[in-house]
């Protein structure tokens, strides 16, 4: 997949510039002043002397807010590749700009781009992703105005964990390439002692497993060396049905979390065994989830060390 | 105006609220939809509307133009894009005088939003006349 990039990349940069786009309007006063306004910049030279702020210069010729398609422009066409292969999101990384000279009012302006450079795959902290630096060039008639280097990443987000059927063998969340025995980077990981040992030990066998007292036999859970109830510290555990409701959640948007794409919808689930646990809701959609939802346990194997209990809303 | 190497430039803070959020993607032209519809970006993962990369540029600029006055020449500014700015972010921008020359002098910026730098970058001026 790679290398069919690769060769689009390198066709794409041989056509050289595409199509010069032409301002809609010509440098005017309206539009500096309405620039200068949501700026805050109050610099008197540009109204004085009949010139354009020089940061002014790509807004000559941005697309507007229904833009036409333009398959040949060479950031369009390659953005259209990443995209098919999967690369859909962007952001933008670099920008570097170079004025010639302060365009006047009254001229009317142009621009051509082309490919300069596409290089990845490449891992980031936003999801795997390639870099493409284009390069522009603002032209008055024959002369150029000002140039521009720009560079975007298109990258592929980091997914929601997959989440796999209960009765079904886990599917790994790890991309494929990294092996079965590989560990995820960027995750967050629980600390396993003697105490939780078990309960890790039954997600990785497709078993949620509730710490029971050897005292009194109530169930309790997050795991511990004690019964909160009598006291006793011998234990073991029972294995859930794997049901329950939604008791509370949380929608989180911010910060970022590794591995993640936000927002996530964090459930603290009542099972029907009667304990609480708290899990992630993975890929649900924040408006569909309510609190008294009934939820069934799901095991997401985020590598080989790690298997994570989530929850689906049942219908 | 003292364009000697190592010049700190006043901070400038900027309170960036909605408004000017929307009001600069649209002088600048730029329609995407994270810029002036919360629910969208909220939906595209973001927390809030951020400013668009041609606002980040223009207020760079005008952040040394402020210091160095009508006269001066912006001949390039170079940014490297970091963490968003987003709505009720403050941007504090913060500069040094990095080169110097009787052509010129370039001016190293930061900006600073809630969650890390925004932006980070160098701007070239000419001849302060």
């Amino acid at each position: 997949m790679g290398g069919g990039i690769i060769v689009a990349a390198e066709r794409i940069r041989a056509a050289g510039a595409g199509p010069p786009r032409r301002a809609r309007d010509p440098v005017n006063l309206p539009m500096i002043r309405n620039w200068l306004e949501a700026m805050g910049d109050d610099n008197p030279v540009y109204e004085r002397t009949g010139v354009a702020p020089p940061a002014m210069t790509q807004v000559w010729t941005m697309r507007g807010l229904h833009p036409a398609a333009e398959p040949a422009d060479p950031l369009s066409a390659m953005s259209a590749v990443l995209d098919r292969a999967g690369f859909t999101s962007v952001v933008a990384t670099n920008c570097e700009q170079t004025y010639h000279r302060y365009l006047r009012h009254g001229e009317q302006v142009e621009v051509r781009s082309r490919l300069l450079d596409v290089s990845g795959p490449k891992r980031t902290a936003l999801g795997e992703g390639w870099f493409v630096t284009t390069d522009s060039t603002w032209y008055v008639g024959e002369e150029a105005v000002a140039s521009m280097t720009f560079r975007i990443l298109k990258f592929r987000p980091s997914s929601p964990p997959t989440v796999s059927d209960a009765a079904a063998p886990p599917v790994p969340a790890v991309a494929p390439e990294a092996g079965p025995a590989a560990v995820a980077p960027d995750v967050l990981r629980p600390v396993v002692t003697r105490d939780t040992a078990f309960f890790w030990a039954g997600t990785a066998a497709g078993e949620l497993r509730l710490q029971r007292c050897g005292g009194c036999g109530a169930l309790r859970h997050p795991p511990g060396p004690a019964c909160p109830r009598c006291g006793a510290d011998r234990r073991d555990h029972v294995v859930a049905r794997g049901t329950g409701e939604v008791f509370s959640f949380v929608v989180h948007h911010h910060p970022p979390v590794p591995g993640r794409r936000l927002p996530i919808v964090v459930a603290l689930v009542e099972l029907t065994e009667g304990v609480r646990m708290v899990g992630e809701i993975p890929g649900a959609d924040p408006a569909q989830v309510r609190i008294g939802a009934a939820v069934q346990v799901d095991f997401v194997r985020v590598d080989a060390e790690l298997t994570l209990p989530a929850w689906r809303l049942l219908p | 105006m003292n364009t000697a190497v190592g010049v700190v430039l006043p901070e400038l803070r900027i309170l960036v609220t909605p408004t000017f959020v929307i009001s600069t993607a649209v002088a600048t032209r730029d329609f995407q939809d994270v810029h002036h519809d919360r629910d969208q970006a909220v939906r595209r993962g973001s927390r809030d509307i951020f400013l668009n990369i041609l606002t980040t540029n223009g207020l760079v600029q005008r952040y040394v133009t402020d210091w160095a006055g009508a006269g001066a020449m912006v001949r390039n500014v170079a940014v490297r894009l970091g963490t968003p700015c987003y709505a009720y972010d403050t941007l504090v921008l913060t500069g040094q005088v990095t080169e110097a020359s009787s052509e010129g002098c370039t001016v190293a910026v930061v900006g600073r939003a809630g969650g890390g730098d925004h932006v980070t970058g160098q701007v070239q001026v000419g001849r302060i006349q």
